[in-house]
């Protein structure tokens, strides 16, 4: 348990250490960036008129809300995309250990159903022509 | 003795992270910081003369000597300029979504190995910031956090295009990230490590491979073991950063400019861009890192004993990257962009299964060299896998054959219909019975009086 406290305590040590680094990183990421912005904020000149204010459609004024609706599809491909995405996290730790002594064929076998499942979920979307775009 | 570990690492590994006084890190993030923003300009400079003079033009020439100054000359300007807000616009997503796109770009390049151990201010480091026992994944969690960005671009933008344009790009990046992901599996089987450090001293030296009595060395880059899995990393990394030949969400002949049409030409449009240019460099170096050796001087180089100690593996690193980006922008000038249709199929029903099948070849063809390995159960499922690959082919083979032969008696009855009647079809050609068509004897009607 040592190095997981050494890294509450706030040293750039241990397990928790190196997620303390990224965690540090991006501090400083956010700072630059936001940074950047409110500098440039303090620079630019500002003289908004109506034209400039308008969205941009296609050079003519823009037409109704702004707002477009638009397929379904986009949806039905970010929910498989969790579906697999979740996959590839399973997948992962496998593909380290599998070949590891004490895991042996039986992680193998296993393997191979688990992808068999996620294969049959793909074409099952296949045929319900979710994957299809007209 | 155990064939299936990873050789020795040679470079550093997980444990000679985590030790660092706080100030080199600080050294190393701000190192990071400034490698990026220098590489971002000046990427930009060189996609920008490379693509001129395969175009056979001069490109940027003004600004400096070879107008290497020209991206310092742009930013100035997007520094300085004003920033147009639309009224309509939802302005605290507005103004937070370059930030979600840019940050993350830059975060995943913290696990990203440039070196070796070097002494650094007689502090014995290794150069990479920190690494982690999931680093791989963590630059892919840093990709999908961008698609944030992007979608909220399009939605705060309160525009018909815009919305669009975060939409398919959405669905774009998260495509073809689930193959990359996937184009991952086969270098994790082989290094035993998510970790990027131990991933490059993986492909130290490459091992043998006993099959029959005979020793087989192997090559120590993954891109010659696990050839399929890098070509579709290759292209995964492609539609992963919208670059040419899938740069769908910024298809100006039909959304103008995508998510980002109403960050006109301000800062904010700079982070974008600047995240867009890290993401290559990130999908870049993950590349080389997974594929190319990382570090590890090429070939002939690597003889010399000094090649791989030191300082010097930066600049096998830098070079390595330069070469990965010219091929981005070769590709953007050689290839045209593909339709929107054809990017998700070619994503969703070839690579990902090709994926997945390759998968399983790689650990069939691994579970070899497990000590014990019951080779009765590892044919059978090879010969599953097999089976089940011809039978797919087999499938489509005829599924594709019917379409084909269908779509050509298709046309064959149209052009049968157009010869009989040729304004069926409803194209709108002039119709050919018209009077002035029926020959010279009759009285032309003229179209009006001059």
């Amino acid at each position: 348990m040592e190095p997981v406290l050494a890294g509450y305590g706030g040293e750039m040590s241990g397990y928790f250490g190196a997620y303390a680094l990224v965690a540090v990183f991006l501090a400083i990421g956010v700072a630059v960036v936001a940074g950047a912005l409110f500098v440039n904020r303090l620079l630019r000149p500002t003289r908004p008129t109506p034209e400039k204010l308008l969205t941009y459609e296609c050079g003519v004024d823009p037409v109704g809300e702004g707002w477009a609706q638009s397929q379904v599809r986009y949806y039905v491909f970010t929910y498989l995309y969790v579906v697999f995405a979740v996959d590839a996290v399973f997948l992962f730790p496998w593909a380290t250990v599998y070949a590891a002594p004490g895991f042996g064929m039986t992680t193998l076998v296993e393997m191979f159903l688990f992808l068999g499942f996620i294969a049959l979920g793909i074409v099952y979307a296949w045929r319900k022509r979710v994957l299809a775009w007209t | 003795m155990n064939l299936m570990l990873a050789p020795v690492p040679a470079g550093p590994s997980l444990a000679d992270f985590g030790k660092d006084p706080l100030w080199i890190s600080i050294i190393k993030a701000v190192f990071i910081f400034v490698f990026l923003l220098l590489s971002v300009m000046f990427g930009v400079w060189m996609e920008r003369k490379l693509i001129s003079r395969m175009q056979n033009r001069y490109g940027p020439n003004r600004a400096g000597k070879f107008g290497l100054l020209q991206s310092v000359a742009d930013a100035v300007k997007m520094g300085l300029k004003e920033d147009l807000l639309p009224r309509t616009v939802d302005k605290v997503l507005y103004t937070v979504a370059p930030i979600i796109l840019v940050v993350p770009a830059f975060m995943a390049f913290s696990i990203i190995p440039f070196g070796p151990m070097v002494s650094m201010f007689g502090v014995e480091t290794p150069l990479q910031l920190t690494d982690l026992p999931v680093a791989v994944l963590f630059v892919l969690a840093m990709a999908s956090i961008g698609v944030y960005g992007i979608v909220l671009m399009g939605w705060s933008s309160r525009s018909p295009y815009a919305v669009l344009g975060g939409l398919r790009s959405s669905a774009q990046v998260v495509s073809y990230e689930i193959a990359m992901g996937l184009s991952f599996v086969g270098v994790f089987l082989f290094a035993g490590t998510l970790s990027t450090s131990e991933i490059v001293a993986a492909q130290a030296d490459g091992g043998t491979w006993e099959i029959a009595g005979l020793s087989i060395p192997l090559p120590s880059w993954y891109v010659v073991l696990l050839i399929p899995s890098f070509l579709i990393y290759a292209i995964t990394m492609l539609g992963e950063t919208n670059r040419v030949p899938f740069d769908l969400p910024e298809g100006e002949g039909e959304l103008v400019g995508g998510y980002q049409t109403e960050y006109s030409s301000s800062l904010k449009f700079a982070l974008i861009q600047m995240g867009e240019y890290v993401n290559v460099f990130t999908v870049s170096a993950v590349s080389i890192t997974l594929f190319f050796g990382g570090w590890r001087a090429p070939w002939p180089i690597s003889m010399w004993d000094g090649a791989n100690v030191g300082w010097w593996p930066m600049l096998w690193f830098f070079i390595k990257l330069v070469l990965v980006f010219s091929c981005f922008i070769w590709v953007r000038a050689s290839l045209p962009r593909i339709r929107y249709d054809q990017l998700m199929a070619f994503g969703w029903k070839v690579l990902i299964p090709l994926n997945l099948a390759w998968i399983m070849l790689v650990a069939t063809v691994r579970a070899f060299r497990v000590e014990d390995a019951n080779r009765g159960v590892i044919f059978t499922l090879a010969a599953i896998v097999l089976i089940g690959c011809f039978g797919i082919w087999f499938r489509f083979d005829t599924v594709l054959q019917r379409r084909r032969e269908n779509r050509a008696a298709e046309v064959e009855a149209e052009f049968e219909q157009l010869r009989d009647e040729p304004e069926a079809g409803g194209f709108p050609v002039p119709p050919l019975d018209l009077p002035h068509y029926h020959g010279a004897d009759r009285k032309e009607v003229p179209s009006g009086s001059n």
